[in-house]
């Protein structure tokens, strides 16, 4: 991508697919607007017209926060032991797994590891969409502890982007508790004193807003991403009713009291490091 | 046996299921409806045409309950579902009106009301005083309106987590019944803040130093029932489920078609067996032959004893080392390979 030099000395894997699809033009997803390739990725994918937050990966995430060349990834080779014996009408799990690590290039739907923002070194986990939604199992849930772990250790801050789509279905209970567990480790990094700041993408839901995403010690949300518990269609299931515009996006939930603030994408990083300063942390 | 006023039910009405009852069967139990049937018919020929039947009908209730322990006996996951949902289950009250001495229901989360589909107070049971936590289900509609079908809202919550909080700061070990389909997926409840109360929840629930034992009693739904589920030790009665998602939900999301519920509820794992073997659950509760709506007392003697044996030993660690494991069983749960 245009707006960053990938620099040698991170060990990040680019999203394949996005390799591939590196057309001339790009089509916005919010307006329909089509828009030069050049302009689209020096504006991070940001529509020009509407302001429509695309999409991005977690390595594009973490190269977009952290200084260049600071980051080093950990536990890069962490893999499902599959606890369930899952299959599903479209066959096994485990199958599964192997066919999106070799469609995207990511390994799992976290991507962790250390590095700095504006010199300040802070443990860092970004989650991937493209991995099955981006889903929470027991890869993503023990990175996240291992992230809180080191930010103990080394008394820095965490930071988890989230994006997905909730709990990882294929690994049933055991991705239920990761909820608990991330969740419990957040508990020992307050105990600490070290802060943990979540920043919400879209989209973020299930059990990831059940759970980390949800107790940042500041919150903070990309311009309409979808944030929410429920999934619309099953609210309007339940309630027999259309919902309204603009539920669960991260305006309504600055308005409802359980997001911070919202910081456009080409602000993140600079508002995120005064933030970490604010709240004690050192270059 | 057991004094029955109980501040709470009496000012929002829930039945009882300790007294005898038609059991309803579930589809499953088709074969015993039959047997059933002809014993009725044998009664009624017997007082119309004065022809003594008894040997013949003491042969068919002796041929009907082999037959339920044959039933039970290898019930299919998504049997074990029909018995978890069965109407006639014994509720989180009912427990606590066969189990406690005394209880006192307290109310409310001092933000915005009070969530009747959470049961929250003090209760003493056998002696032993502690703070119970539990979804509510209800029997009939106007109940479940009342207690919206067992489906907390983010106030449920928050009061759950006011009375732990009571209970860490003034030393009562907390016991937590799940009985929940869900949270409730409501515009009302996204308003309030779900995600963030249950998330919270989890993170305060690893962190007290009183002894925790949590039990699932019925339907353990997803995150809405972990929410009062973090605990020193879990126990799970023999006929329930506990899952990140329904059957029904999961197949209409993996298999595309609702219908195939059951091969959901296969490969989710989601019985008491399974999660034993996945390290969620410590102690399987037997229930009776036929379930436990069938003897409520008898099952409930038995998860008060289990109850009071698991808080017996919690209490005796020094409390440091009671948070320090708990967290490790939660840390463990979910090994991964690093290759």
């Amino acid at each position: 991508m245009a707006w960053f030099s990938k620099p040698k000395y991170t060990v990040l894997a680019s999203s394949k697919k996005e390799q591939q699809s590196r057309n001339l033009w790009t089509k916005c997803d919010g307006c329909g607007e089509t828009i030069y390739n050049k302009e689209w990725e020096e504006n991070l994918r940001v529509c020009p017209k509407c302001g429509h937050h695309q999409r991005i990966s977690a390595s594009d995430r973490i190269l977009l926060l952290m200084d260049e060349g600071t980051f080093r990834e950990e536990d890069a080779y962490l893999r499902t032991t599959d606890p369930l014996a899952f299959s599903d009408s479209k066959g096994p799990y485990r199958e599964k797994i192997t066919v999106t690590i070799a469609k995207t290039g990511l390994r799992e739907s976290v991507i962790a590891g250390s590095g700095r923002i504006e010199g300040i070194p802070v443990e860092i986990a970004a989650m991937d969409f493209e991995f099955l939604g981006g889903s929470l199992g027991s890869v993503a849930g023990e990175k996240i502890c291992r992230t809180i772990d080191r930010a103990i250790r080394h008394k820095r801050a965490v930071i988890i982007t989230s994006c997905s789509g909730g709990a990882r279905m294929h690994e049933g209970i055991v991705s239920l508790m990761q909820m608990a567990k991330t969740s419990a480790w957040l508990g020992k990094l307050k105990a600490a004193g070290l802060p943990f700041i979540s920043i919400l993408t879209h989209p973020t839901t299930g059990g990831v807003t059940a759970s980390y995403a949800s107790i940042g010690d500041i919150i903070v949300a990309e311009p309409g991403a979808l944030i929410g518990f429920a999934g619309a269609r099953v609210i309007e299931q339940t309630i027999r009713q259309k919902l309204p515009e603009g539920f669960q996006t991260a305006e309504f939930l600055v308005e409802r009291g359980f997001v911070d603030l919202i910081v456009p994408r080409k602000e993140m990083k600079s508002r995120i490091a005064k933030l970490l300063r604010y709240l004690g942390c050192k270059a | 046996m057991f004094p029955l006023p109980v501040a709470g039910c009496l000012m929002v009405h829930t039945s009882r299921t300790d007294g005898p009852m038609d059991i309803k069967h579930c589809d499953f139990e088709e074969p015993l409806v039959e047997i059933q049937q002809r014993i009725d018919e044998l009664g009624s020929f017997s007082t119309t045409e004065g022809v003594d039947f008894s040997a013949e009908i003491a042969k068919l209730k002796g041929r009907s309950e082999t037959m339920l322990g044959e039933i039970y006996s290898r019930l299919t996951p998504w049997q074990i579902v029909q018995v978890a949902r069965h109407p006639q289950r014994p509720y989180f009250l009912d427990y606590i009106r066969m189990m406690s001495d005394d209880f006192e229901e307290l109310h409310g989360d001092r933000l915005f009301g009070d969530d009747k589909a959470i049961v929250t107070g003090f209760a003493t049971i056998a002696g032993v005083r502690m703070a119970v936590i539990g979804q509510q289900k209800g029997r009939d509609v106007k109940e479940n309106i009342t207690r919206n079908f067992g489906m907390p809202r983010p106030e449920g919550y928050r009061k759950a987590l006011r009375i732990m909080d009571l209970a860490a700061r003034f030393n009562l070990p907390i016991v937590t019944f799940i009985d929940t389909p869900g949270a409730y997926p409501g515009l009302d409840a996204e308003e309030r803040g779900q995600g963030e109360a249950i998330a919270r929840n989890l993170r305060e629930m690893a962190l007290y130093e009183v002894p925790i034992v949590v039990v699932v009693i019925g339907e353990g739904g997803s995150g809405g029932a972990l929410a009062i589920g973090v605990g020193d030790r879990v126990l799970m009665m023999q006929n329930s489920i506990y899952s990140v998602i329904s059957p029904e939900g999961c197949a209409s999301i993996l298999w595309r078609d609702a219908t195939k519920a059951e091969d959901a509820a296969n490969a989710l794992r989601m019985t008491a067996g399974d999660l034993v073997g996945l390290g969620v659950v410590d102690e399987i509760v037997p229930e009776p032959v036929g379930g436990a709506h069938r003897e409520p007392m008898q099952t409930a003697m038995t998860l008060k004893e289990a109850i009071l044996r698991s808080l017996a030993e919690l209490q005796k660690q020094p409390k440091q080392r009671l948070v320090e494991r708990r967290l490790e069983k939660i840390r463990r749960i979910g090994p991964v390979l690093d290759q």
